[in-house]
């Protein structure tokens, strides 16, 4: 029997058992909307397409699989692209799909056509556009077989109108092997065996996880590792939630506004095992003395990423996973008292952490944002779903709550996307209907993708919104606090709107907090109430983030408060 | 240091695009890129010199590996090679001077593809120090025009260490 394209298209995403369909329809597209209905997905209808691909990021990154999306062609297409970065940064399996205008009108400045195979080219991992509807199943396939292996990262597919009409028989291929596409994901055994070595050569060694470890499922692992052999760990914030935060090995995270336990420790350590991690610029501060006394071990998927920065000693191309069950076993094998030839290092990073925990001074008047921060953690025990919109929000959510679990911390950490946080937090509240989701947001940010309230309140989702409102765009405020002369040039939200207002127009509710003694007992109401619930925290509008390591500089130069 | 890439790549609508976008979105430079299928119809062979550090070109190699439809990547920087470039050089050559251009043309073995009254068009292949010379020795005469293909190399069957 024979298929239209678009009858095709939901067909492989069936076999591809996708569940949710992030998307919002337009003229190229009505093809495949007209038949949805006949087939078992939960189509998601958003109010702007950045907050599909957002939310359906945040479906991908709080379950491990496949985020699709489907929107029109050129402006849909477009709308789109914010999204599809953020998630290519940050190594997010997406498939989405954008209308084309018909394959003879392609090239003729057509009514909303846009070249989005070319715009997205340097944002995705791959696209296609497809000319005939004899190759769609096929490339629907290697779509998600691209997204989803090897290192994880957003596919286009881009359908012109006309292939969505004509027909074809639908068969969809079960296996695939392309020839110019085979991830390497086994680790080289000599390599395994060098890098042990150098552990049990080392006396100060330090685990420096990246998101890496999460795509790959490694956490258990590594978990494992660093207890078995007594090696501390700190992580990125793309990390978080990869290590137990309660863990006396936990150090927190490292980098620009990472820990001073963490940040002395990578300067201290003499091997540095960092695990799917890319050695970030807002990680290593000055590269030329990040971890300046260690030999470096490191282990990634992609090829590119070693040696990219800085120069490593022990290179191991695989998947994080695999690479540390192999080092765990041949770590094994060797005949040495871990405990006691890490002592002096666990105590020296023991002191780090008394020394300078990560603090802020409480006040009887003002709220707090990290306080906010803190009796969230402490209300919900850590077994909240966090996503986070972009600046100090993200840093004090970063700091202040503490992960357990791996996909428990949702955000834009290589792109930096302001307007995140909303609709990933729509995306994760999807897949985990029984969990509490909760976006940690700033004022600014959540005004980037606020109209997603209304997609909340359609499907009845109860995620919560934390707005820590400090009347500023306030990381960048506390840049030119701290290095601009206090020239708030463009940085002050004098006119915000009433959150709460604006939250009770869209059919969500609403809380405001002003005083520090309304924060725990207003947050334990707001976080019971089953229904979409911005609560709109008036905070300390000049507070700053801390520790600081000013950019370009080296983590021992940290700003402390 | 220059880098002479082989690069095997899926012979489909936008792989030049592809492999161009990222030399200029990641601030890699080009000096020649030439482009041909193969014998197999679907694949195409790219030949790409560039210039950079180690590390850099390290990079490029590992870049180019990771576009889906490159196939293979071989650097011959490291190998023994062929390598030509072709260029077509189009060169005053009036009244006495014509006798001196015709006698650079045949030291270098150089075709003459094209005559006027005024200028000679001349083809001549070889690899970098040969065309960097005859271009040295032409200028003086002034080159009206010229075009090149960009190298093309291949990896010496037997490679003697
Ligand atoms: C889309 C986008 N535009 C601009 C920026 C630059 N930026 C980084 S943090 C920040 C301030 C964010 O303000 P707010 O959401 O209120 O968070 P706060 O820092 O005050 O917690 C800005 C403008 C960005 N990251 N993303
Ligand atoms: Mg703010």
């Amino acid at each position: 029997m024979e298929l239209t394209g678009a009858q095709i298209l939901l067909e492989c995403l069936k076999k591809e058992g996708v569940s949710h369909i992030f998307g919002f329809p337009g003229g190229a597209v009505i093809d495949i909307y007209h038949h949805l209905p006949n087939y078992p997905f939960r189509h998601i209808l958003v109010r702007h397409e950045q907050g599909a691909v957002h939310a359906a990021d945040g479906y991908a990154r709080s379950t491990g699989k496949v985020g699709v999306c489907l929107v029109t062609s050129g402006p849909g297409a477009t709308n789109t692209v914010t999204g599809i970065a953020t998630a290519y940064m940050d190594s997010v399996p997406l498939v989405v799909f954008t209308g084309q205008v018909p394959t003879a009108l392609i090239g003729n400045d057509a009514f909303q056509e846009v070249d989005i195979v070319g715009i997205t080219r340097p944002c995705t991992k791959h696209n296609f556009l497809v000319k005939d509807v004899k190759d769609l199943a096929f490339i629907v396939k290697k779509a998600f077989y691209i997204a989803s292996t090897g290192r994880p990262g957003p596919v286009v597919v881009d359908l012109p109108k006309d292939v969505m009409q004509a027909k074809t028989a639908f068969s969809y291929p079960e296996k695939i092997s392309l020839r110019s596409y085979n991830p390497h994901y086994e680790p080289n055994k000599k390599q395994i065996k060098k890098a042990a070595r150098l552990i049990a050569k080392g006396s100060r060694p330090l685990i420096y996880g990246g998101g890496g470890i999460i795509s790959s499922g490694a956490h258990d692992i590594l978990t494992l590792l660093a207890r078995k052999f007594k090696i501390p760990v700190t992580t990125t914030l793309m990390g978080l939630g990869a290590f137990p935060a309660p863990d006396e090995l936990w150090l927190g995270m490292l980098g620009m506004h990472g820990t001073y336990a963490a940040n002395m420790a990578v300067n201290n350590s003499d091997v540095l095992i960092s695990v799917g991690a890319r050695f970030d610029d807002r990680v290593t501060g000055k590269v030329s003395t990040f971890a300046p006394r260690a030999k470096i071990i490191h282990i990634d998927i992609d090829p590119t990423s070693i040696r990219k920065n800085v120069q490593v000693d022990i290179p191991i191309v695989a998947d994080c996973k695999l690479a540390l069950e192999a080092l765990l076993q041949e770590l094994e094998e060797m005949d040495i008292n871990w405990e006691q030839e890490h002592r002096d290092w666990l105590d020296k990073i023991t002191e780090w952490k008394e020394s300078h925990p990560l603090r802020y001074e409480q006040s009887e008047t003002k709220v707090k944002p990290q306080f906010v921060v803190e009796t969230l953690y402490e209300l919900t025990q850590g077994e909240a779903i966090i996503t986070t919109e972009v600046g100090q929000n993200q840093m004090w959510a970063a700091q202040f709550y503490h992960y357990k679990y791996p996909r428990s911390f949702i955000s834009s950490g290589g792109l930096g996307t302001m307007g995140y946080g909303f609709p990933a937090a729509i995306g994760a509240q999807l897949a985990h209907p029984e969990r509490l989701v909760v976006d940690i947001a700033g004022d600014g940010s959540i005004q980037m993708n606020i109209q997603e309230l209304a997609t909340a309140v359609s499907y009845d989702l109860p995620v919560k919104i934390l707005i820590l409102n400090n009347g500023y765009l306030g990381m960048v405020r506390q840049w030119q606090e701290l290095f601009y002369d206090k020239n708030y040039c463009a940085t002050c939200l004098h006119k915000n709107p009433d959150f709460v207002a604006l939250a009770k127009a869209y059919g969500a509710e609403g809380f405001r907090i002003i005083k520090p003694q309304e924060v725990r007992p207003v947050l334990e109401e707001a976080l019971k109430i089953k229904k979409p619930t911005v609560i709109d925290v008036w905070v300390e509008p000049e507070e700053n983030v801390y520790p600081m390591v000013p950019a370009g500089a080296s983590l021992t130069e940290m700003l402390l408060v | 240091m220059r880098h002479v890439l082989s690069v095997l790549v899926e012979n489909e609508p936008g792989v030049l695009s592809r492999v161009a976008g990222l030399f200029s979105g990641r601030g890699f430079n080009i000096e020649s890129l030439n482009v041909g299928p193969t014998l197999e119809p679907d694949i195409s062979l790219m030949t790409i010199t560039t210039r950079g550090d180690e590390q850099i070109v390290e990079q490029i190699v590992k870049q180019l590996r990771k576009l889906i439809t490159v196939i293979k990547v071989v650097d011959l920087t490291y190998e023994q090679a062929v390598e030509r470039e072709m260029v077509l050089i189009k060169v005053n050559a009036e009244d006495e001077k014509r006798a001196e251009v015709l006698r650079i043309a045949d030291i270098f073995r150089c075709k003459v593809v094209d005559v006027s009254p005024s200028d000679l068009t001349l083809e001549i292949t070889g690899d970098q120090n040969k065309i960097k010379a005859i271009i040295n020795l032409l200028q003086r005469f002034g080159i009206k025009e010229f075009a090149r293909s960009g190298t093309v190399a291949l990896r010496r069957s037997m490679q003697i260490d």
